[in-house]
């Protein structure tokens, strides 16, 4: 394929680190270029220098063969460089509508002082067209949107201002199953177009699916360009990491100790219907459903954050009524949460400050502070947990995402808590850290502990639980036994389906 | 390119300078400076005047900082130390209370403005920094109808007839006026709030719970944390502080004047901001904050002995405030596009 853009010897450095080296990138006209590496590999860098949010240090940019400088994003825009972001809302407007949110660039910078209303509405209303997503109202504001459909709006948006590159940054990551082949269908519609698609995403058999060709990155460089019909996901994995990886699922040798917890009846205001399970010690049950099929507010009904209307929670024997989070910590119950720097960090903090937080009585006499037993239950769980740092005062926004989520799992472990619910741990996670937090939630069952694992990752959690229920629309519609799991079996019933 | 690396570089360091020892730099240089022209700036006596004038901004910074600790403000300290001030005077003047009321109730007054506060901020949820700005109003109105716009002092003439029975007790008066151990009483009191500060904010876990929840109230609560109850407690403890200046403020100047606070709000808003950079600490500290009161009083007393006329004191102390949190912010930018 004749290269359409060409990123040259791109260099970019932050501080003292080297974010890319050497990259380059190249990329066809009406291809589908997947980007792929773990994190940290620098194609979030790469294309943010492609959509103009950053400069490069060195190199050149080279579009239909002439060298272009992209010092803005307004610039790129120019250039017909899009990106549709994974964080849609930045982009739209929510009080104004449809129509007007997908035309919004020529509102912005048209030439004319009054803006025909029936002609944008014509236009805006073709651009849909064109897509085939006529089903989204022109009308009506754009703050009723689901996500999905708006990031169909940015599409729309770059389609009306002629994009020639629109870059996809993990665009399926909040989306179902339903939505996300509706999105394919649609990048397919631009690619008829010659528009050139850059797409970045952590799954790897969408990227199979959707995309012509595949760029792998690791530490700030291009590995190598494969076609995708001729390539192989194991081939992929490996170059991503580096090492040749096995996907390591090793049996545990499971013994079982009595019912720790016990949920009956359970429902909220809205969401959760009715729903009923056991954990008993030592036993890792998955929670597997689709985005928006309820996980996430079940773990959060159960850690006291969001209320209960109905139903029973039995910790140990003893029932339960947690209403605010301080009461679950009490009853002995460790919330990871799926938003780690929002809800489970104080990211400008040090590692230590975050890890004793949760039991700050245990690192104190009195009321005050003891700072060495801190720093030597900082150091433990470095130790324990392998994170990757050099001590224990740096603040974690300079870690890895895998190595921040170890600190949220490690500020739990001086409570000594019965039961953990993991939301998504895994997610925005490289590889390597992911390894590291299975084991440890392995180790966690293994030492008596009950724990929830609610994950949208299906073969991630066929590898981890002993037991996968699948939630689907607020209720738990099937229990799975580690044997008979199978992915294409979770996926039917978190997709609302029936085996015959 | 190298050489705009080297530019960006030498940038940096400087914001960086500024950002550690900008308080402390800013400091020296002042004092340099005055020494250089009056021989009367750098003595013992000129420098307990200077302590003893900034102990009541010092004060209300104190619980200004709490507020800014849990990610709130508090507008309202300065209204609520005039509203101290008039009533530990009338306390005495109008209704001859005894010594320990008259230091219990001002305090309780603080109480409640603080739990008005976090009532319209924690349970109604309006912006803290609307809410103090209509508590200031509140509060100041209430001051001035209490005394129908007067000051209060010793045996005053009453609008129903008469003069007033009681005066300010020389015990009461001592508080803001007497000496102890070479240091004005005001000095002592200053000093040993801000080490109280000092070691709760930096060495208890009230202090850890504090700053935790104003770095991330969501985690904070995922963590444990009922912040509602942490924030009410912060504005209770600002609501203390301006009680407790409003208390000095009567004991040193010997009357309880009218509007007393209102001008001291903003050099304490300006002194825990230059506070922010006191050696990097980058948040609301207690330390920081006695430094900024120090910068800002130093430079009013030299001024003051330049001879420059009081009413252009507000242009420099604007400058300060400013100055502050320019570099406050855009370090603040820095760090954050860094990440």
């Amino acid at each position: 394929m004749k290269p359409f853009l060409s990123m040259n010897a791109i260099h970019k450095k932050f501080g003292n680190v080297n974010a890319l080296e050497d990259a380059e990138f190249h990329l066809a006209k009406g291809e589908v270029h997947a980007l792929l590496g773990v994190n940290g590999a620098g194609k979030s860098t790469l294309m943010k220098i492609l959509s103009g949010v950053y400069e490069q240090d060195k190199g050149d940019i080279v579009l239909e063969g002439k060298r272009i400088r992209l010092r803005s994003p307004k610039i790129a825009k120019e250039h017909g460089i899009y990106c549709v972001y994974q964080e849609v809302d930045t982009a739209i407007i929510p009080e104004l509508s449809v129509a007007e949110n997908i035309m919004l660039d020529t509102i912005a910078t048209g030439k004319n002082l009054f803006v025909s209303m029936p002609k944008l509405y014509e236009e805006a209303r073709n651009a849909l067209k064109e897509l085939q997503v006529e089903t989204i109202s022109l009308q009506q504001a754009a703050f009723k949107l689901s996500l999905a459909e708006k990031q169909l709006v940015l599409i729309a948006r770059a389609l009306v201002s002629s994009a020639k590159i629109i870059i996809f940054d993990e665009p399926t990551a909040p989306l179902s199953i339903h939505e996300s082949n509706k999105l394919f269908s649609v990048i397919h519609k631009l690619k008829d177009r010659g528009v050139g698609c850059v797409f970045i995403s952590h799954r790897l058999p969408e990227v199979f699916e959707i995309s012509d060709r595949i760029t792998v990155m690791r530490d700030g460089k291009l590995v190598q360009t494969y076609n995708t019909a001729d390539a192989e996901q194991e081939t992929i994995i490996e170059s991503m990491l580096g090492a040749s990886f096995s996907e390591e699922q090793k049996k545990r040798n499971n013994t079982l100790g009595e019912i720790l917890f016990q949920v009956e009846g359970l429902s909220d205001n809205h969401k959760l219907k009715n729903l009923s399970f056991t954990v008993s010690e030592g036993e890792i049950v998955g929670i597997v459903g689709l985005v928006g099929a309820g996980k996430t507010e079940l773990a959060k009904a159960l850690f006291g954050i969001e209320p209960l209307r109905k139903g029973m929670v039995e910790l140990s024997g003893r029932s339960i009524n947690v209403r605010h989070p301080v009461e679950a910590i009490n009853a002995g119950i460790a919330l990871i949460p799926e938003e780690r720097r929002k809800e489970g960090l104080f990211v400008h903090e040090s590692l230590q400050t975050n890890a004793s937080f949760p039991n700050l009585k245990k690192f104190s006499r009195l009321l005050f502070m003891n700072k060495r037993a801190e720093k030597s239950f900082a150091k433990d769980i470095i130790h324990r947990l392998q994170i990757k740092t050099n001590d224990t005062d740096t603040p974690l926004v300079h870690l890895s995402g895998g190595n921040q989520q170890k600190v949220v799992i490690g500020k739990w472990m001086s409570l000594d808590s019965k039961l953990y619910l993991f939301d998504e741990p895994t997610k925005g996670v490289d590889i390597g850290a992911k390894a590291d937090i299975f084991k440890l939630i392995r180790e966690l069952a293994e030492s008596g502990k009950g724990c929830l694992y609610f994950s949208s990752e299906i073969h991630e959690a066929i590898g981890i639980s002993d037991r996968i229920l699948v939630i689907y629309n607020g209720q738990i519609v099937k229990e799975f036994s580690r044997e008979d799991a199978t992915q294409e079996r979770i996926l039917l019933y978190a997709s609302g389906g029936k085996e015959e | 390119m190298q050489a705009v690396e080297k530019k960006n570089k030498v940038k940096e360091s400087g914001i960086q300078f500024l950002y550690k020892y900008g308080a402390i730099a800013l400091l020296l240089v002042i004092i340099l400076y005055f020494s250089s022209i009056s021989e009367a700036f750098f003595t013992y006596g000129n420098f307990t005047d200077i302590l003893r004038s900034i102990s009541i901004v010092t004060l209300l910074a104190i619980g200004v900082t709490f507020t800014l600790v849990v990610g709130g403000f508090d507008l309202s300290v300065g209204s609520t130390m005039s509203l101290s001030t008039v009533v530990t005077a009338s306390l005495m003047v109008w209704y001859e209370m005894p010594l320990w009321l008259v230091l219990i109730l001002p305090i309780l007054i603080g109480v409640l403005v603080g739990l008005l506060n976090s009532f319209l901020i924690v349970v109604i949820g309006i912006p803290d920094l609307l809410a103090t700005l209509s508590m200031m109003y509140i509060v100041a109105g209430f001051h001035r109808t209490y005394t129908e716009g007067y000051s209060i002092y010793n045996n005053m003439p009453l609008t129903s007839g008469g003069n007033a029975p009681g005066q300010l007790s020389e015990a009461f008066l001592w508080i803001g006026q007497g000496r102890m151990l070479g240091l004005p009483v005001p000095v002592w009191i200053m000093l040993v709030m801000v080490l109280l500060a000092y070691v709760v904010l930096h060495h208890t876990r009230w202090g850890r719970v504090l700053y935790m929840t104003g770095g991330n109230a969501e985690a904070a609560t995922l963590s444990g944390v009922n912040i509602r109850k942490v924030k009410c407690a912060s504005y209770v403890i600002s609501g203390v502080f301006a009680s407790m200046a409003g208390i000095l403020f009567t004991a040193r100047v010997g009357s309880g004047q009218i509007d007393a606070g209102a001008p001291l709000l903003m050099e304490a808003v300006a002194a825990v901001f230059v506070g922010y950079s006191v050696l990097g600490a980058g948040k609301p500290n207690a330390i920081g904050t006695f430094f900024g009161a120090a910068v800002i009083g130093i430079l009013l007393n030299g001024l003051t002995i330049l001879n420059l006329p009081y009413y252009a004191f507000d242009i420099i102390k604007g400058g300060v405030l400013v100055s502050a949190l320019a570099v406050t912010y855009v370090y603040a930018k820095k760090r954050f596009t860094q990440t």
